[in-house]
């Protein structure tokens, strides 16, 4: 069984969401590593792009897969993980540090649309 | 029963075991109203000594020319050793190395082959081949726009000096994508782009890419190095579309302007490849390192296998259709292996300086061929501006109607430019590689002198 | 070793030199300073016997049909007759210039007009373009031939492709490409496509559906006909994919199930070489209401004075087409094999194909669920192919659909297609084709029950395998990490 931190946020598409001082941390959950495998490049979105619930934000690309990246809210990218180019290893080893980008998001309230630890283990369960 | 080897005896057997009478029985699941009633014209099958004698004599009808076209198709020497090993049944009838530990030999000539094309090119990467010298552009187009995300545009700057039938393979290819091509006119001394003529005004919404061909089509060597300089200062990327054995004469891709392009594309038919009506060829395609993610087409990488020695695998393959589907790069899998192979082959055998004296010998018998034809009364040059191994000669009349002259008498006088350039209405298009002797120039000039007169 | 480490600096293949080109300097007075190349071209510096033994003995490096079963499901890896290419090279074909006069040209040309017509006949349909190079261009000259019919009539709303969520891979992307969205159609348990789904999504919006028949999944899609009736009623089109056309040759015709166009992979069905990934020919061959928008150049029959003329057909002759895809006429020497192979079958030896393939297919899954491996899809009758899933291998034993297929190679036969369809957990796709003898299919269940053994008793036998070859298994990760895609860039 994974690991599903309980004081994160979560998506169904398996970002994990960590909040600090009105900005937002994303990255993908130790389940979507797993599913993944070897992880070999992440392609990041640019930074000061405005982006919709949901929207495409960049790619998690593994020797077999390529996995598109959501954004958990809308908001503006302030800065995206610029060392995951050289070590995208990273992802598969400490998912939860390796974090891909921060979002300044639009309105607040959007956190309490996504799923908390125990919703988000029924659906990696689910599956 | 042509090339299946089962008995009637041993069909019974294999019918049990199955647990079937007839084999009939095995298409059950097919309605019967789909069942296909007899064809209007059923065909006797031939041996393969009567399909011979046909074939034979269709070849032979075609056979016996003299050829002086060129525009995208050009008859070089290949040595034999070409061929003779690309038809091995080992390359021949092997197919995409998806299993790797069993394709080394396809694999390893691939990654040879990458090497070889990038030198040639002057660029860093080269996918593994396109269909052909127009899809390859087309290719180059797509992932120019996919590229230049910071452009905030999908229209591209397209020359009318590139090959007119690759524009309109572009324009069928890319046309469903929003994508803009801009035509750029030539001039009419000098039959290139005028680099000092290009304004960009504040209102113009800008472009993704600029297409640069080398030679263009009329053979004219455009200004490469300016024109990539003043694209690229214009937040443009510059793809580069070249004939292959001219650039072992003519400045690659990667050495134009101040940083080489950031695509290089092209038919690789001159490298070992016959005539064939027009294919199987390959296209080629080249890239920064920093767009391969955006490059469509199979990519081999060097790497190493479990106990430590170095071998070769398929790369990369999140950009391609049966891992991304419809987010793919492109939609392309089967490409051209089988000719790149012999394009390899081809390359090692003549090295850089059997290369460098094709591309110079195709280069001086153009300038014979130049000179002894416009020394007919009425021929003359089209454009007086250096070209590589093709020239246009505006004739005192229509250029088609002479072909078919020529034709006659076994001769492919070369490509009649006025179905695409109304305003060349008897410009002919020529061209003389290293293959021509003197003699063979000669005929033609004789023969073509008659027909003009 | 690499042909770059076999170089020597000036060393010649001087048998290959221009003759009067010899000298080294350079009389390229024509061509300015500016324009000439800086930085001197860098290829291998070998001698003629150092390369083709360098290239003969990679070629020993690879599974061929030539040497191996090669039962590579989806492929169709038939024997490729020697005498389609030995014909196809005739110096007749390789030496005509493709812009050259028709008049230069009636012996090739005249195949080729032979060929559209039996693509016609074995299909049902109405015309052929032989002009796409390989299946992925026939499938985007399908779809945008679907495209060119809706936009004709002025029908604009339509922008989306139905595809069942069993279709390769290349499906998707085509209709991409036309800019169409793509909606993903469930198949059943029994590999046919979901009816009440597919009526869910039809409507107004729907441009066409692109189907294999039979499909990706090794059986015939019983439900054709009321598949095409449920499209055509809501105004979208049908597009087939011939990706599996080997099985049903000379059986039944797309045509005649509904289709509005199709495309054949002639490197599959027409055993022209897979050539170590192409060059393929993706001719597409259309009904009545597509024809219009066929891609050119195709050839036209002109009788005049009881002599037959060929020629070709270009926009003036075809105004409505989705225009050109490739710079002259697709892919003429493999359409020459097609040509050469087809008339050797003839219209009994086409359908020959169908029931031997079947038969062998049959056969080989009959065998192997006799000896204990599971079927995908148990309850139907196999077509050309057939799946075997090992999900109960990998829970059990830990020996994955990977591990067999590369233990395979141990034994002599090349693996089946793996991991595809993604709907059926670790599959083999197993397609024999018809010119396998019986000893060689036995062969392969001999082979497979020996390391299903080898998974239970001594499962890293066939976990570290292949054991046997050039190399053992390759780390894929470093070789897309640390990118080497080019000997003269490495680090």
């Amino acid at each position: 069984m994974s690991e599903i931190p309980a004081d994160l946020k979560y998506s169904k598409s398996h970002e994990w969401v960590r909040e600090e001082g009105g900005m937002i941390t994303v990255g993908i959950t130790d389940h979507a590593q797993e599913l993944l495998g070897d992880i070999v490049f992440v392609e990041l979105p640019e930074v000061g792009g405005e982006i919709d619930l949901d929207g495409e934000c960049g790619v998690i690309e593994s020797v077999k897969a390529a996995s598109d990246l959501y954004a958990p809210m809308a908001g503006e990218i302030v800065e995206v993980n610029e060392a995951l180019a050289d070590s995208p290893e990273s992802i598969n080893e400490t998912p939860y540090d390796a974090w891909v980008f921060r979002i300044k998001p639009t309105s607040s309230d959007a956190l309490e649309q996504l799923l908390d630890a125990a919703a988000y283990t029924e659906v990696v369960e689910a599956e | 029963m042509p090339f299946i080897p089962h008995t009637e005896v041993e069909t019974q057997s294999m019918l049990a075991s199955i647990g079937v009478e007839h084999i009939d029985s095995l298409f059950e699941e097919i309605p019967p109203s789909l069942r296909a009633s007899p064809v209007d014209h059923p065909l006797d099958g031939l041996s393969e000594m009567e399909v011979g004698q046909l074939m034979r004599e269709r070849a032979t009808a075609d056979d016996h020319t003299l050829c002086f076209a060129g525009g995208g198709a050009y008859q070089h020497h290949i040595p034999a050793a070409v061929w003779e090993l690309a038809t091995r049944g080992e390359y021949y009838s092997a197919y995409t190395p998806y299993q790797a530990e069993a394709s080394q030999g396809t694999l390893q000539l691939l990654y040879e082959y990458q090497s070889m094309m990038s030198s040639l090119m002057g660029m860093e990467v080269s996918n593994t081949s396109l269909y052909d010298g127009a899809s390859a552009l087309a290719e180059a187009v797509l992932m120019a726009v996919r590229s230049n995300r910071k452009a905030k545009s999908k229209r591209i700057l397209m020359p009318v000096t590139v090959h007119p039938i690759y524009r309109k393979v572009v324009s069928t290819l890319v046309r469903h994508q929003d994508i803009d091509l801009v035509e750029l006119e030539y001039n009419s001394a000098t039959g290139t782009i005028d680099p000092d003529s290009l304004q960009l005004s504040e209102e113009d919404p800008g472009y993704a890419a600029l297409v640069i061909p080398l030679p263009g089509y009329f053979g004219t060597l455009e200004a490469v190095h300016k024109l990539t300089d003043w694209a690229h200062e214009h937040g443009m990327l510059v793809i580069a579309t070249v004939n292959p054995v001219a650039m072992a004469t003519l400045t690659p891709p990667g050495e134009w302007g101040e940083k080489g392009v950031d695509i290089a594309c092209g038919e690789g038919q001159p490298l070992g490849i016959p005539l064939s009506s027009g294919g199987p060829y390959f296209g080629f395609l080249c890239c920064r390192q920093s767009l391969v993610r955006q490059l469509p087409g199979r990519l081999i990488g060097r790497t190493r296998d479990l106990e430590d020695r170095e071998g070769f695998a398929l790369t990369l393959q999140a950009r391609e259709q049966h891992i991304r589907r419809s987010k793919a790069t492109s939609n392309i899998c089967t490409n051209q292996g089988l000719m790149v192979t012999a394009a390899t082959i081809f390359m090692s055998l003549m090295g850089a300086r059997g290369l460098e004296q094709m591309s110079q010998g195709s280069h001086l018998n153009t300038e014979k061929l130049a000179q002894r034809i416009t020394a007919i009364e009425g021929v003359k040059q089209t454009f007086k501006v250096p070209f590589f191994h093709e020239l246009v000669v505006t004739l005192p009349q229509s250029a088609s109607g002479v072909l078919e002259q020529l034709a006659a008498e076994q001769i492919v006088g070369g490509i009649a430019l006025q179905s695409h350039y109304p305003e060349l209405e008897n410009g002919l298009l020529i061209c003389a590689t290293e293959l021509r002797t003197d003699a063979e120039i000669d005929h033609f000039a004789t023969v073509l002198e008659r027909v003009l007169c | 070793m690499l042909i770059f480490e076999r170089s020597e600096a000036g060393r010649f293949n001087s048998a290959q030199r221009i003759a009067g080109q010899e000298s080294q300097a350079l009389r390229l007075e024509g061509i300015p300073q500016a324009m000439r190349r800086k930085n001197s071209l860098q290829l291998p510096e070998v001698s003629e016997l150092q390369s083709v033994r360098h290239y003969t003995q990679l070629s020993q490096k690879n599974f061929s049909i030539d040497t191996h079963f090669y039962p590579l499901g989806s492929c169709t890896m038939k024997y490729n007759p020697r005498g389609c290419n030995t014909l196809a090279m005739l110096p007749g074909f390789l030496g005509r210039h493709p812009a050259g006069s028709e008049q230069l040209g009636q012996g090739v040309m005249a195949s080729l007009y032979d060929l559209q017509e039996i693509l016609c006949e074995v299909t049902g349909m109405k015309a052929t373009s032989l002009s796409p190079a390989a299946g992925a261009q026939g499938e985007f000259a399908g779809v945008a031939m679907i495209r060119a019919y809706h936009d004709a009539r002025g029908d604009e709303t339509r922008n989306e492709i139905l595809v069942p969520d069993a279709a390769h891979g290349t499906n998707p992307a085509s209709a991409v490409m036309c800019g169409y969205a793509v909606k993903e159609i469930p198949t059943n348990s029994e590999g046919d496509v979901d009816l009440d789904a597919l009526r869910k999504v039809v409507g107004p919006q729907t441009a066409g559906i692109m189907l294999t028949n039979p499909s990706t999944l090794g059986v015939f899609e019983r439900k054709i006909e009321e598949i095409a009736s449920i499209l055509h009623q809501a105004g979208g089109l049908l597009y087939y994919d011939g990706a599996n056309l080997n099985a049903i040759l000379g059986k039944t015709r797309p045509g005649d199930m509904g289709f509005d166009v199709i495309h054949i992979n002639v490197h599959k069905t027409f055993s022209t070489p897979h050539g170590g990934g192409g060059p393929g020919a993706g001719p597409v061959v259309a009904n009545e209401r597509l024809a219009p928008y066929l891609p050119i150049p195709m050839v036209g029959e002109e009788k005049i004075g009881g002599e037959t003329i060929y020629r070709w057909l270009g926009e003036e002759d075809c105004p409505q087409s989705i225009g050109r895809l490739s710079a002259w006429s697709g892919n003429v020497g493999v359409l020459l094999r097609a040509y050469i192979y087809a008339r050797m079958l003839g219209t009994e030896g086409m359908e020959r194909v169908a029931n031997y393939s079947v038969l062998n297919a049959n056969y080989l899954m009959k065998r192997l669920q006799k000896a204990g491996f599971t079927l995908a899809i148990p309850q139907r009758r196999a077509t050309h192919e057939f799946i075997v899933t090992l999900k109960r291998e990998a829970k059990e034993l830990g020996v994955s659909a990977m591990d067999f297929a590369k233990r395979l190679l141990d034994y002599g036969h090349h693996a089946p297609t793996t991991y595809f369809p993604l709907l059926v957990p670790e599959c083999l796709l197993i397609e024999p084709t018809e010119t396998e003898d019986r000893e060689t299919l036995d062969a392969f269940v001999e082979a497979m029950v020996t390391i299903l053994g080898e998974a239970e008793n001594s499962p890293d036998q066939v976990k570290g395998a292949p054991w046997t070859l050039p190399v053992r298994r390759l780390d894929d990760v470093r070789a897309a990490r640390e990118l080497d895609l080019n000997w003269y860039q490495r680090d």
